[in-house]
């Protein structure tokens, strides 16, 4: 072969390249409407008016008479601030207690020598396997029984622990070399101060991501609000949403219900713009849905 | 197989808009005999793997020509080059044995040269042969040392017979002992294959040792060619002098005045056929004798003995460098006084000009 | 005092999983075979297999279990390829690569209630207007189809379209991260020795990524399995009405709601719902195990 010979191969090469691009990108793009569509509809239709949105046996992609009034309505028509406020307290307290119990934990196990840690923490690893719907039912029963149906009690204590988390936790606890602790034992540091001053300001953006995770996870929950909550002052965002299709706006006010669906899900975005690094790497590192 | 680079510049454009482009190679020009060994030298950043990758072909050259023998082959892509490649990371495929791996080039291979199933296997098996890895052959490469990986990598890349063998670092990932060993076998397998053969590193003593010529080059520029020991006892600048040799050269900064190069005030060396200048001075741990009547007076700091060798760390208020290391054969160390006197072997020293760092050639007065 | 002091840091936890997780574990078996239990005395007629068997022949039960053995046959492959396929797009465009995978991660972080309702409002066909999607379709030349109270397949399309799109960004994310991580330097090999681009695909990608594929055809699995707050958001808290029940919406039926006030058929459901999962990670697991012997 000569030089002409390889130059072609060369272009031929090119040309092929180039065309796998395009189909790249129209795909991806193809997919990245998919996934923005329902964003942009819920936005559109949020402000498009009662009256007009009704109007359009075919449904238009834009509106050129804007009106916030379905927002007006979200916030007087329906609780929806309250069931904004319940999730927010949902979600605020049993984040910072379950960071609470999962730092104690995660530190026990990573520092602490005692008698029977790896058999203990093989019990707790063997207990991530058991579904949250195996138990949720005697949860159910013990709420009840306990009196705690419709209280903050009772929604927030069964999340309050997350094996995995701990697990997450302690492997990075671990990462920090033993000289610190040695060092700070032999200038009689206790070991909670050490935890304090020491485990958790190091391991802070392990903290932060579990946290917005955690914050995540409590914002989107449905099935145990669902089952511990039947009267509306303690609904949550999901449950709220809920009970609005279902009997809200007395009709089907699906422009007010679309401004409900847009309050409730810019919180989530607007933390997943600011952190979605921290967020991403955090479920990579082996999170799951829900 | 010849290699010639002909004016070969390899730019990148630059990530931050309006800067200038990066120049990772700037015009090589260079032909590499059929059949022996050179070693591309440099400190990282130097543009020596892109060197490698433009005569593999996984990049293209921005201008200049690539030639192997009478092959025009700048714009060949790497496949059709006849190029085996030796990655530093071994770039072993794990999931696959030592036998799928080195058979891996062959199977690639359509149409009509493409070889039987038996064919590939006694293919593969010479090549194993040659790198002695034989017995291994039904092993996965995570079972194997970093030694035996790199073997294979080797069989790898001799399998399918290429006019060309790339070699890009391929002892760094080795232990002290086994770079060494690893380093002989390279250059046995070398000579008895009679490959073309081009090897990076950034270690100078690794290239000195098995290289027929280094190239040696600094920010994509080369700064000297030649034969190893050429290049260490003629450097062509001063940073070919720092670069080559273990325990580095000394340096300082010193002058040429009436007929003799002068450091710190004294006359260290009395030369010819240099007008007086500013200069750097090298001096090679090796070029110093310890000698009463020496004319050049340092400090010491501290004497090592190492092995058959003893070292005497000094101080001179000239000194450029960060540590100044003389290697004497002496047997009784406590002779050293506080303030040492040498003498400098003349082939040894090396004046450099202030402005280019450029060696400039004296002639020691009365030899 | 410094033997009890670890068991101090770990108290809070053990409590919590004891009375939450440990403590439910025994008690949902023990619930499953008490027979005629009343939740309001707590009493019990007796101990036997019948709550199972009950379930077993409950109609909506089998219709559950047919509705989400339908969506994890549809649901896990597609998710899995598709994401297989972006990722691979993703890991070819560096330039535009975060910028993208940002994008495509925006399902995991919405609330999937909200999120469904505006999906039901596109594919839904009422009086005033037959929806986006049936506007395409006519566009298409196609007739108008009610996706949310229409036919069984129309129903079904719809809650495997929708999952597909929320699982999607973890799979992508696993995939695109699990590509990024194989050796650059083995492409540069196989790129040196003329490996076509397929085979550099099927020999050295694959079997690469393979840990994770199986990671996610597994975990897509279990979850898939667990299907229900999707449904719901689709087709409303009724699905037995719409047909459209999961085997996860059953049990919660079953302890709650209009039908509720049954925990052991709910005990009964959960065990055979976490049999079958068990079951089918046993035999992905030895399937994956085989594989990666050969």
């Amino acid at each position: 072969m000569n030089t002409q010979d390889y130059l072609k191969i060369e272009k031929a090469a090119n040309r092929n390249r180039r065309i796998r691009t395009g189909i790249t990108y129209f795909l991806l793009v193809v997919w990245a409407i998919i996934v923005l569509f329902p964003f942009y509809w819920m936005l559109l239709t949020s402000i498009k008016s009662y009256g007009s949105y009704n109007a359009e046996y075919v449904p238009k992609f834009f509106t050129l008479s804007p009106t916030l009034q379905n927002y007006i309505d979200a916030f007087t028509q329906v609780p929806l601030a309250r069931y904004f406020a319940n999730t927010l307290i949902f979600a605020i307290i049993t984040t910072a207690a379950m960071l609470v119990v999962i730092v104690l934990a995660a530190f026990a196990f990573a520092r602490l020598e005692f008698k029977g840690r790896n058999t203990l923490f093989s019990l707790f690893l063997s207990l991530m396997m058991i579904p949250n719907e195996l138990v949720i039912i005697t949860n159910f029963v013990t709420i009840t029984n306990l009196g705690m149906r419709n209280t903050f009690t009772g929604l927030i204590l069964p999340s309050i622990t997350s094996i995995f988390y701990i697990y997450l936790l302690k492997e990075n606890f671990e990462q920090i070399p033993d000289e610190l602790y040695k060092a700070a034992k032999v200038d009689g540091t206790s070991d909670l101060k050490y935890l304090l001053k020491v485990m958790i300001p190091i391991c802070q953006p392990t903290i932060v991501t579990i946290a917005i995770l955690k914050v995540i996870e409590c914002w989107n929950s449905y099935v145990w609000p669902r089952l511990i909550t039947d009267d509306e002052n303690y609904f949550l965002v999901s449950n709220g949403i809920q009970a609005i299709r279902e009997n809200g706006f007395g009709r089907e006010n699906i422009p007010a219900m679309m401004a409900a669906v847009v309050v409730i899900s810019v919180p989530l975005i607007i933390l997943f713009l600011i952190f979605h690094k921290k967020i991403m790497a955090g479920v990579s590192r082996g999170g799951t849905k829900g | 197989m010849k290699i010639v680079l002909d004016h070969l510049t390899k730019r990148y454009p630059n990530r931050t808009k309006g800067e200038a482009d990066v120049i990772a190679v700037n015009d090589f020009n260079f032909e590499i005999p059929d059949g022996k060994l050179i070693g591309l030298l440099g400190p990282s950043g130097c543009g020596k793997s892109t060197t490698l990758n433009l005569i593999s072909g996984l990049e293209t050259a921005t201008s200049g020509k690539i030639w192997f023998g009478d092959d025009d082959v700048t714009n060949v892509p790497p496949e059709n080059r006849g190029v085996g490649l030796v990655f530093q990371s071994y770039a072993l495929y794990p999931h696959l044995t030592v036998r799928q791996n080195i058979m891996f080039p062959l199977e690639n291979v359509k149409g009509k040269d493409r070889l039987t199933k038996e064919q590939m296997k006694e293919k593969a098996l010479e090549a194993a042969k040659l790198v002695q890895i034989e017995m291994l052959m039904d092993r996965k490469p995570s079972q194997l040392s970093g030694g035996q990986q790199q073997r294979v990598a080797i069989a790898r890349a001799l399998v399918k017979l290429p006019r060309v063998l790339l070699l890009d670092e391929p002892l760094s990932n080795l232990d002290a002992r086994l770079r060494l060993a690893t380093r002989e076998e390279i250059r046995r397998i070398q000579t008895e294959t009679k490959l073309t053969t081009v090897f990076v590193t950034h270690d100078q003593e690794e290239a000195m040792s098995i290289s027929d010529f280094i190239v040696v080059m600094k920010d994509g520029i080369v700064q000297q060619i030649g034969k190893p020991q050429d290049v260490y006892d003629h450097p062509g600048n001063l940073f070919v002098a720092k670069f080559l040799g273990t325990p580095p050269i000394n340096v300082f900064e010193g002058k040429v005045e009436n007929g003799a190069i002068v450091v710190n005030g004294e006359r260290i060396l009395e030369i010819e056929g240099v007008e007086d200048q500013d200069v750097y001075v090298g001096i090679r741990p090796e070029g110093f004798l310890l000698d009463e009547k020496g004319t050049f007076h340092c400090a010491k700091k501290q004497v090592e003995v190492m092995g058959r060798d003893t070292s005497i760390v000094f101080d001179n208020p000239a000194s450029v460098s960060e540590s100044l290391r003389a290697i004497i054969t002496l047997d009784n160390r406590d002779a050293i006084g506080d303030t040492v006197c040498f003498a400098l072997k003349p082939n040894k020293v090396e004046i450099f000009k202030k402005d280019t760092e450029a060696r400039i050639d004296y002639t020691v007065k009365g030899a | 005092m410094r033997k009890i002091k670890p068991w101090l840091y770990l108290l809070p936890a053990i409590l919590f999983l004891a009375a939450f997780m440990v403590y439910p574990l025994i008690d949902v078996f023990i619930y499953s075979f008490e027979e005629g239990y009343n939740s309001a005395s707590q009493t019990f007629r007796g101990v036997g297999l019948y709550n199972y068997m009950y379930v077993l022949r409950d109609p909506y039960f089998i219709q559950a279990l047919k509705n989400t053995f339908i969506l994890v046959i549809i649901t896990v492959p597609l998710s899995t390829g598709i994401a297989l396929l972006i990722a691979l797009g993703l890991n070819s465009i560096p330039k535009l690569k975060d910028l993208f995978q940002t994008i495509f991660f925006l399902p995991y972080v919405t609330n999937t209630l909200a999120v469904g309702l505006v999906f039901m409002i596109l594919f839904k066909k009422t009086a005033y207007s037959d929806g986006l999607i049936n506007m395409l379709i006519n566009m298409f030349g196609g007739s108008s189809i009610d996706f949310i109270d229409g036919p069984y397949w129309a129903k079904m399309f719809v809650l495997c379209f929708y999952t597909v799109w929320i699982v999607l960004p973890f799979k992508i994310l696993i995939l695109t991260s699990a590509l990024a991580s194989v050796d650059q330097n083995l492409y540069k090999a196989a790129k040196i020795d003329g490996t076509s681009r397929w085979r550099t695909f099927t020999r050295i990608t694959l079997p690469m990524i393979s840990p994770m594929i199986f990671y996610l055809i597994i975990t897509g699995f279990i979850g898939a399995f667990k299907a229900y707050s999707d449904a719901v958001a689709l087709f409303g808290t009724d699905l037995n009405a719409a047909g459209m029940n999961t085997i996860v919406g059953y049990i919660y039926d079953m302890l709650y709601g209009n039908g509720g006030g049954y925990p052991s058929y709910a005990s009964s459901a959960a065990l055979i719902l976490f049999a079958v999962v068990l079951t089918i990670t046993a035999i992905n697991l030895t399937l994956s195990g085989s594989g990666n012997k050969k």
